[in-house]
């Protein structure tokens, strides 16, 4: 079985981001990038699923060079090798990361496209369901358990109400909810091992990808900041405030 | 700006209310590009809930009533989608979000060639040049965005658009004949309900959360006296989540349920970034800790540096003597 699983790289999820006084970004001097969380849950899906049925994990991931360090990262976590397309992140929005993705998995032909659900930078949670379309695949997505059975992933989903069992038959597209797994740390040999693993870079052009935007984003502000409130010293003042000055009770 | 197709959502053949949510995006929109707006319902056994949607002011209430569409499956539905926005000419598709639409609306998007917004908490502009604003990294950056594509599809931040109130006259409701198309590659198993006898957390007026610090599924019961008590829904924090405390639908936060009730009292959660982006829409924020430098009292209008295990029970008190129970 061959399994290509999304190695995005997103700033520090515990970060606190402040955005650039002139409105055009964030400030990212002393920022720390990490791989986005819910790639990591991808990634820990595909690599222990490969050691229960044998086969490739690819991990792919898309930016400039600086974010080969975090799909370094995926491969010591036991990918077997990397794709990188080279186009920065700004330069994107989640339908063209999705059609560059598209073409990845058309060069690729895996058995199983892994994504994590959302990307905690973007919180965009589109990427997924748009390459499935794209390529007219069964998706399924915000995955807790997934089994693999008779040529179909078996997926237990996290929907609003509880929970959804849905099966897909492979070839499938799949995102990964917080609870599927624990991802593994790497160990020390497994990252020396990474540093000589196949990593390939290719353009969007190399892969005939019109870079047009359907959403651009013009600026950047930092919301407006809630103001902390009093501390009460007894249950009984808590209640009193709550009663007669918020009028919540 | 043309037809915006709101799609309605159903639980048990039952209208959500957050449908309403985005029928007030749409009339925003709708008034400030000089478009106006439809709705669309989707699933089996629904017929009914065009009906209920005929007072809001749409041009039309399409219903696509077939027992294929008895259980949601992304593919079919979005082509049905796709097909009925083709049918009524529209330029756009919106939906409140929920794990449903989140699922739903990229796959619209990509049938349809249409650039997509998530999360939208605001309409900025007019005409051809009005623009959203969609919350990001976790609700601490709030973007401007515009749409370049022709077509355009919005997940609603049910939080930040008002329930629609009725607007009077009858919306012509109409059943439209689509058949579903599931192929043989994807196939519905079950649905396991939580089952409980609280209020839904995205709708409650009062919501009462617990985190790590209640330690344990008996620790986290200490919660339930005050949600009887203010007829509360009960949510938690991804750690309880994550421990099996509590089920993955009542997570608030970045990655979970967004909510924004009249009350939201918070105990013995530190209030991670993530949980934060949540909930800080809260009307009166609560926080009970014992760690007086948690975060979560940054946002808090009334903080109580306490143990939760002896101030839940003393609030439980509390509350009781002045409603007289």
């Amino acid at each position: 079985m061959k399994i290509l699983v999304t190695a995005k790289r997103v700033t520090d999820p515990d970060a606190k981001i402040r955005v650039k006084p002139d409105g055009t970004g964030i400030e990212t001097a002393g920022l720390e990038y990490k791989l986005n969380p819910f790639c990591e849950n991808a990634i820990e899906a595909a690599v222990s699923l490969i050691e229960k049925h044998t086969g490739e994990v690819v991990a792919v991931t898309i930016g400039n060079a600086d974010v080969e360090q975090n799909l370094r990262a995926a491969l010591a976590m036991g990918c077997d090798r990397g794709i990188r397309i080279d186009i920065a992140d700004e330069q994107l929005d989640s339908d063209l990361a999705a059609r560059i993705l598209a073409k990845v998995y058309e060069a690729e032909k895996p058995d199983l496209f892994l994504f994590g659900k959302q990307a905690v930078d973007g919180d965009s949670n589109q990427v997924t369901q748009l390459v499935a379309e794209y390529l007219d695949l069964p998706q399924a997505c915000f995955a807790s358990s997934i089994t693999i059975e008779n040529g179909e992933a078996v997926v237990l989903r996290e929907v609003d109400g509880g929970l959804e069992t849905i099966a897909v038959k492979l070839p499938a597209v799949i995102s990964a909810d917080l609870r599927l797994n624990t991802p593994r740390l790497p160990t020390l040999p497994n990252v020396l091992k990474a540093k000589r693993k196949p990593l390939q870079v290719l353009t969007p052009a190399a892969l005939g990808v019109d870079t047009a935007l359907k959403v651009a984003t013009v600026s950047y502000e930092a919301p407006p900041q809630r103001k902390g409130g009093i501390k009460v010293k007894t249950v009984q003042e808590l209640v009193e405030k709550l009663r007669d000055e918020a009028k919540a009770l | 700006m043309g037809t915006i197709l709101v799609i309605a959502e159903t639980f048990g053949g039952k209208l959500r209310k957050s449908t309403l949510n985005a029928i007030t995006f749409a009339r925003t929109l709708a008034g400030k590009t000089g478009g106006d707006f439809a709705i669309g319902i989707i699933g089996s056994g629904i017929a009914a809930v065009g009906g209920e949607l005929a007072g809001y002011g749409a041009k039309g209430v399409y219903v696509i009533d077939n027992p294929g569409f008895a259980n949601y499956l992304a593919a079919p539905f979005a082509k049905a989608i796709v097909a009925l926005a083709d049918q009524v000419g529209a330029t756009s598709v919106a939906a409140t979000s929920s794990t449903f639409t989140r699922d739903l609306l990229p796959r619209v998007a990509a049938r349809l060639g249409a650039g997509m917004v998530s999360e939208v908490v605001a309409v900025i502009g007019d005409g051809a040049g009005v623009k959203f604003t969609r919350p990001m990294w976790a609700g601490n950056v709030m973007a401007t965005v515009e749409v370049k594509s022709a077509k355009a599809v919005f997940g609603v931040r049910g939080t930040e658009f008002e329930a629609a109130a009725p607007s009077g006259g009858a919306s012509p409701v109409q059943t439209v004949a689509i058949a579903p198309d599931a192929g043989a590659n994807q196939r519905y198993v079950k649905f396991e309900p939580v089952v409980s006898s609280r209020p839904d957390l995205g709708e409650a007026s009062v919501v009462v959360a617990g985190g790590r610090g209640l330690k344990d599924k008996a620790g986290f019961a200490i919660l339930d006296p005050l949600a009887d008590l203010l007829k509360a829904a009960i949510g938690g924090t991804r750690a309880v989540v994550d421990a099996g405390i509590a089920p993955n639908d009542l997570q608030i936060g970045q990655t979970g349920k967004v909510i924004a009730p009249n009350l939201y009292i918070g105990v013995a959660l530190s209030g991670a970034i993530q949980h934060l982006a949540g909930m800080k829409a809260s009307k009166t924020i609560v926080a009970i800790n014992k760690d007086p430098e948690a975060p979560i009292f940054s946002v808090a209008d009334y903080g109580l540096v306490a143990d939760a295990f002896k101030a839940v029970p003393e609030l439980v008190e509390e509350i009781r003597k002045i409603k007289g129970v």
